[in-house]
């Protein structure tokens, strides 16, 4: 049976991979969709085969191409106890796979106002005390369909290191596969949420040139050069178009 | 990984690759950019849209007689789902000031300034809050912040790449708050990719004259859009959010005025009204109609249904004859075929190359002409490759953007765009990839002006759904823009008209009038609209769901 492998905390996948023109068109995989028996193209990823089976999708697909979390997948394979993440978007079926989707998650988000809270690991404490729980089993960090090193955010959110905690959640597309996994009950992608936002507010350093433009803008600086160019007749427009410098 | 075949031509695009790096490095021009001439010529000749075929006359509404996208037509001339005898008006479900329509960038912006003026609102959206096309975007947003780039150059990039048929006032709009929006972001708590002291960093965009591309890696969407959410969810008790809730019809009042919408619960299929002071349409694009065939880049939940739901109440729109294709959509592997490959990174160096490994157009020609002269070299020139499936596509040469700015710089700048690639064995620091042209963006849409008013009062539109701000052709980096000062200028004035708005009786009347012109212009057919959702269940096993040929539900 042609398996392609994706992420790579699965079996190893062979090294010879099949391509398309290997492979004839009509190889055929078995899919146990929420229990359900399907054949589907063995090259299909989740969200495709559960199409292709004749779902018409409602909840768990959003942006379909590995940003939005709306499509968080919990599967087990044949012979095999462990249970596996993915994203069904960018995630290709497999011989015998038995997939359910967890399109939502109910996890806990706190309520806080921006401007009066600090970036400090007492905020932490208080929105977010749970994280203190964190018993360090790395089970986050197996379950994150982008790789991301969760459970050291998370230590990082307990030391209030908080560019640690935005740098290492960038990536995290809230698809909740982490919180569901959690013993802790922690929501990391809430903490690192909030981490993020504090960082850009509060750490992250200030542009001096942005602040000028804001200042002439303010002033009103480019006023006479845009009346000027709304003026302008498509024609001329079109000139000064074309023989604008590029830098 | 790359089929066997293939490495031929993969051979030619390493042999050439020093050679093209010492030119690029330089500082020499590496490829010539078109004149007006030669960009009118490819145009017409390779642009999708220039082709009779693609365009029909609409026989009904406010744009009766002009020729629009034929998906377009089609999806306007098409019956209502509802009619106004099923609904008692007179209790409205839900009551608000503002009732905001889609719950991507431009309806969060819009209530998150409304909120702080004190106007409560309701966002209706299709699917979960943030699954749209703003979660998506990888490459940036322009805004106008260095000294050598003042905000008029900003301007005059996006006139000329709209091809000068975009409103004026709009664009001084969207370039003159554009600063501001870069701060009022970061004050939400966006983190932009900056230099240690600071400094913004900037790129290129295609058609930018200045380095002005603000970013957050390349989830600078993601980055955007779950701030926004995140403040919208810290004020439940200003903002409601109704998920997996579309709207399907909008509500006037007897005075002509949009007083609220239609929901319909995607999930148990009933129908619910909202009554609302002020309307704002945030639904985005309709790169799901696949237009042409094309494949998108778009989300699950991108249909158009905005233009038609505003179409069917009275409001004008514009420009709807034109489409944006992406440049980059992927081609191989067949798995991700349409996905998006930022402009940034030709922004940052990659170059587009045929199957000879030679470079055959400037890299950041506005989109359209890059696309068309894509299409040209493929089809016409023949020197693009094929792949197993059959499509066609050029390479996208991104090794040479390690070798300008470095090791690790793909690894950094483009996380999203590498893990795309690795899963199916592609290491794209290694290797290019292969590209072709994918449906992208509504160029036109619902008109406004730059108080983000329709012709109808108590309408607003901003964002996507929006029509012209970008002309004919958006660049890259705009719409990010666009959705954040449109929307905020909609939370901004349709909060001051819901304040002063006195609500009439409240009427559906525009439905059956709308349907009766529909009978009177002789058009049959069995096509409802707003769409809504697309389909992609194959022919056979739809054959075998009687249920397929309901009409005004899903099934
Ligand atoms: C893959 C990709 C990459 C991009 N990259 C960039 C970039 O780098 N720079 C840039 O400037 N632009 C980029 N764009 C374009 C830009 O992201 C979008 O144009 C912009 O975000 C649109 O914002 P919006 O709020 O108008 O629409 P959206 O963000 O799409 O939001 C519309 C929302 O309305 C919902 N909706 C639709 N119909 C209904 C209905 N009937 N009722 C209720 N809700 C409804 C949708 O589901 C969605 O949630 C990119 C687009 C894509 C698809
Ligand atoms: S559908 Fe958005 S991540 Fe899969």
């Amino acid at each position: 049976m042609a398996t392609k492998k994706t992420a790579k905390k699965k079996p190893a996948s062979p090294k010879k991979k099949k391509t398309k023109t290997e492979v004839p068109e009509e190889v055929m995989a078995t899919v146990f969709i929420m229990g359900k028996a399907h054949k589907v193209p063995a090259d299909a990823t989740i969200m495709g085969a559960i199409e292709y089976a004749g779902y018409q999708l409602k909840r768990g697909a959003g942006c379909r191409e590995g940003f939005c979390g709306a499509c968080a997948t919990v599967y087990r394979l044949p012979g095999d106890y462990k249970i596996y993440t993915g994203l069904a978007c960018t995630t290709l079926v497999e011989d015998g796979m038995w997939l359910s989707q967890l399109p939502t998650f109910p996890g806990q988000k706190a309520i806080y106002d921006i401007d009066k809270i600090e970036p400090s690991v007492e905020t932490i404490q208080i929105l977010y005390p749970e994280v203190f729980r964190c018993v360090a089993c790395n089970t986050c960090t197996k379950a994150c369909p982008q790789d991301l090193e969760v459970m050291d955010y998370i230590q990082a959110a307990m030391r209030g290191d908080i560019e640690m905690v935005m740098d290492l959640s960038f990536d995290c597309i809230c698809c909740g596969l982490c919180a569901i996994r959690c013993p802790s009950e922690i929501v990391q992608y809430n903490v690192g949420l909030l981490a993020k936002r504090l960082y850009g507010k509060y750490l992250s350093p200030k542009s001096k040139e942005l602040e000028k433009r804001i200042r002439e803008m303010k002033r009103n600086k480019y006023d006479k050069e845009y009346q000027e160019l709304l003026k302008t007749k498509k024609k001329d427009l079109k000139k000064i178009y074309y023989e604008r410098d590029l830098e | 990984m790359y089929p066997e075949y293939m490495s031929e031509s993969l051979e030619k695009v390493t042999q050439s690759r020093n050679k093209r790096f010492e030119l690029a490095k330089s500082g020499k021009p590496i490829y010539p950019p078109m004149n007006a001439e030669e960009r009118e010529d490819v145009l017409n000749k390779f642009h999708p849209d220039y082709k009779v075929e693609s365009r029909r006359k609409v026989r009904i509404g406010p744009n009766k007689g002009e020729s629009l996208t034929t998906e377009v037509t089609d999806m306007l001339e098409s019956h209502s789902r509802i009619t106004s005898k099923l609904f008692d008006l007179t209790s409205p479900d839900y009551e608000t000031d503002i009732l905001i329509i889609g719950g991507g960038g431009a309806g969060c912006a819009a209530a998150i300034i409304a909120q702080q003026q004190g106007v409560k609102s309701i966002i209706a959206t299709k699917l979960r809050l943030g699954d749209a096309n703003s979660m998506m975007s990888q490459g940036g947003m322009q805004a106008a912040v260095t000294p050598q780039d003042p905000p008029t150059k900003h301007y005059l990039d996006a006139i000329g790449g709209g091809h000068f048929d975009n409103k004026p006032e709009l664009v001084r709009a969207l370039t003159e708050d554009g600063p501001d929006v870069a701060k009022w972001l970061e004050e939400l708590g966006v983190v932009w990719d900056k230099a240690d002291d600071g400094t913004l960093q900037v790129l290129h965009g295609g058609g930018t004259s200045r380095k002005r591309m603000l970013s957050c890696r390349d989830y600078t969407g993601a980055i955007i859009l779950r701030t926004l959410m995140d403040e919208i969810r810290n004020h439940p008790e200003e903002i409601t959010i109704l998920e997996f809730m579309p709207i399907i019809e909008l509500l006037l009042d007897h005075k002509g005025q949009c007083a609220g919408g239609v929901l319909y619960n995607l999930e148990t299929e009933e129908y619910f009204t909202v009554k609302a002071k002020a309307t704002m349409i945030a639904t985005g694009g309709y790169g799901r109609l696949h237009i042409r065939g094309f494949d998108t880049t778009n989300h699950y939940g991108a249909t158009g249904d905005g233009l038609v739901m505003a179409y069917k109440a009275g409001a004008k729109l514009m420009y709807m004859d034109s489409v944006q294709y992406h440049p980059t959509g992927s081609v191989f592997p067949e798995q991700i075929a349409g996905f998006l490959i930022t402009e940034k990174i030709r922004g940052a160096g990659g170059q587009p190359l045929n199957k000879d490994g030679e470079i055959f157009v400037f890299p950041r020609e506005p989109r359209d002409v890059e696309s068309s002269a894509f299409i040209r070299e493929c089809l016409e020139r023949n020197n693009g490759i094929q792949t197993p499936s059959g499509r066609v596509g050029v390479w996208l040469d991104s090794p040479l953007i390690e070798m300008l700015h470095g090791e690790g710089y793909i690894n950094k700048q483009f996380p999203a765009m590498h893990r795309q690639f690795i899963r199916y064995g592609i290491d794209i620091t290694q290797e290019p990839m292969l590209v072709y042209p994918s449906l992208h963006y509504q160029n036109g849409g619902i008109e406004i002006n730059e108080k983000t008013e329709t012709n109808i009062p108590g309408l607003f539109v901003a964002g996507e759904a929006s029509g012209g701000v970008h002309g004919r052709n958006r660049l890259m980096g705009n719409s990010v823009l666009d959705y954040n000062v449109f929307g905020r200028r909609t939370g901004k004035y349709a909060s001051e008209y819901a304040t002063k708005a006195k609500i009439g009786t409240l009427s559906l009347e525009h439905v059956d009038k709308y349907e009766k012109e529909l009978k009177d212009a002789r058009i049959k057919t069995k096509r409802v609209s707003p769409i809504l959702l697309p389909y992609y269940t194959p022919e056979d096993v739809r054959k075998r769901q009687l249920t397929a040929c309901y009409e005004g539900t899903l099934r």
